[in-house]
């Protein structure tokens, strides 16, 4: 039985890793990424097959309307009895495709730890305080404009076990749907200047730094509401081909 | 403009984003299940599958309502089985096992999209339920990965294996 890895021994396999891809422009993350453990048995080594068909499903992609969302799924700070703990804050942006054309109508879901770093989640044992005024998820639409909105509580950094001493950075987690099935995103979105941005290997999957850079929200003063809450601006930008038969009808 | 990039979807969106009836697309049709399973032949307990699909005449225009609410109290009360929406979500029991209900696309594949803790970016498979011309365009053991094996009348096995020697065919489309 080897002893878990430590910090040290990370840090030196990510920067092994990003020394190896210096200057190389790529924009998803590895699935082979050694330093995220949980990766080592879960990724294909076979390549991808590329497909090419203009008729393929997946160039369209599932739809959702009115029916999906109720109005209060994008404050997850009035979904209980009581308010929760924690920092306000409100997250918003766009939904964009790389044209640069609004994703509109789509579903945007969120989820994410409590201000204390605790998920509700059985298997989430980090002995910090759940909030009894907290589940921590939320859903919209976008608007015309490709818009998202939410008001939320800043979520707190969690330990893991990934290596010894292991502490995530504050996130919330995103899913999107963009107009066709190969649009389709799950993230992750951090804190401007978190402290623990170098030790996550997670976040460091991502080798590029521009692309890294766009996984971190930006504050804005101006989305701030005084003696309210404080304001934050993430746009997001989905990758992958669409039926242009589809972008008419939406 | 450059795209956002993936992250898992760790182990914890339990509470998140699956939802009651998510992978009952239909009923009265055919029954596709199985297991997702790592490099190790494990069961995967924390991965999260989508289903994409047309309907039986072969649209692929969906219909929104996979997540139909009551807005008295915000519940999920789901599909009213009048319009096909297309979609489904699943995420593997404790076993690793799923099961979707729908029925049999006309177009002759269920895309799906693979999510799991410890996957740092999604992956896209396809299930065939019956032998197809673009099976025959893969290597034979590789086209295997992709058919579904029929058990009995309109009961179907797939399992996703994430790597390994029955690894999945999985797909970039650019």
């Amino acid at each position: 039985m080897t002893s878990p890895p430590t910090q040290a021994d990370i840090d030196l396999e990510i920067a092994a890793i990003r020394a190896a891809r210096e200057g190389a422009e790529t924009h998803h993350p590895g699935r082979d990424y050694a330093p995220y453990r949980s990766t080592a048995l879960r990724h294909p080594k076979q390549p991808l097959v590329p497909l090419k068909d203009p008729e393929a499903a997946e160039l369209t992609g599932p739809v959702f309307g009115v029916t999906d969302v109720t109005a209060l799924d994008s404050d997850l700070t009035r979904q209980h009895l009581g308010e929760p703990m924690g920092e306000r804050i409100t997250v918003q942006g766009r939904v964009l495709d790389r044209e640069g054309r609004p994703v509109r109508g789509q579903l945007v879901e969120i989820w994410q730890a409590n201000a204390a770093g605790r998920y509700p989640h059985q298997r989430d044992d980090h002995p910090a305080p759940l909030d009894p005024n907290f589940t921590g998820v939320g859903r919209c639409l976008t608007d015309d404009d490709g818009g998202y909105a939410f008001t939320t509580v800043k979520p707190g950094a969690y330990p893991w076990r990934n290596h010894v001493n292991a502490w995530r950075p504050a996130h919330i987690h995103f899913s999107v749907f963009g107009t066709a099935f190969t649009q389709r995103l799950v993230t992750q979105m951090y804190f401007p200047g978190d402290p623990l941005f170098p030790y996550d290997p997670i976040l460091n999957s991502v080798t590029d730094e521009r692309a890294r850079q766009r996984l971190v929200a930006a504050y804005d003063h101006e989305l701030s509401t005084p003696e309210w809450s404080l304001g934050y601006r993430w746009d997001i930008v989905l990758d992958g081909p669409a039926a242009t038969w589809m972008e008419e009808g939406r | 403009m450059n795209p956002t990039p993936s992250q898992t979807v760790g182990p914890f969106y339990g509470y998140a984003l699956p939802f009651p009836g998510g992978g009952d697309l239909a009923t009265g049709g055919v029954t596709v299940h199985g297991y997702v399973r790592d490099g190790a032949g494990e069961p995967v307990p924390d991965a999260l599958l989508e289903f994409w699909q047309a309907d039986p005449a072969g649209s692929l225009r969906g219909a929104p309502g996979t997540l139909r609410r009551d807005p008295v109290n915000g519940a999920i009360i789901g599909r009213h089985g009048v319009d096909f929406t297309g979609f489904g979500r699943v995420p593997t029991d404790a076993d690793g096992r799923w099961t979707l209900r729908t029925v049999v696309p006309g177009t002759g594949y269920i895309s799906v999209c693979v999510f799991a803790r410890g996957l740092l970016h999604h992956l896209y498979t396809r299930i065939y339920l019956a032998e197809h011309p673009f099976l025959d365009t893969l290597p034979p053991e590789r086209a295997r990965t992709l058919l579904a094996a029929r058990e009995r009348e309109d009961v179907y096995r797939f399992d996703v294996h994430l790597q390994g020697e029955k690894e999945t065919v999985f797909f970039d489309f650019g």
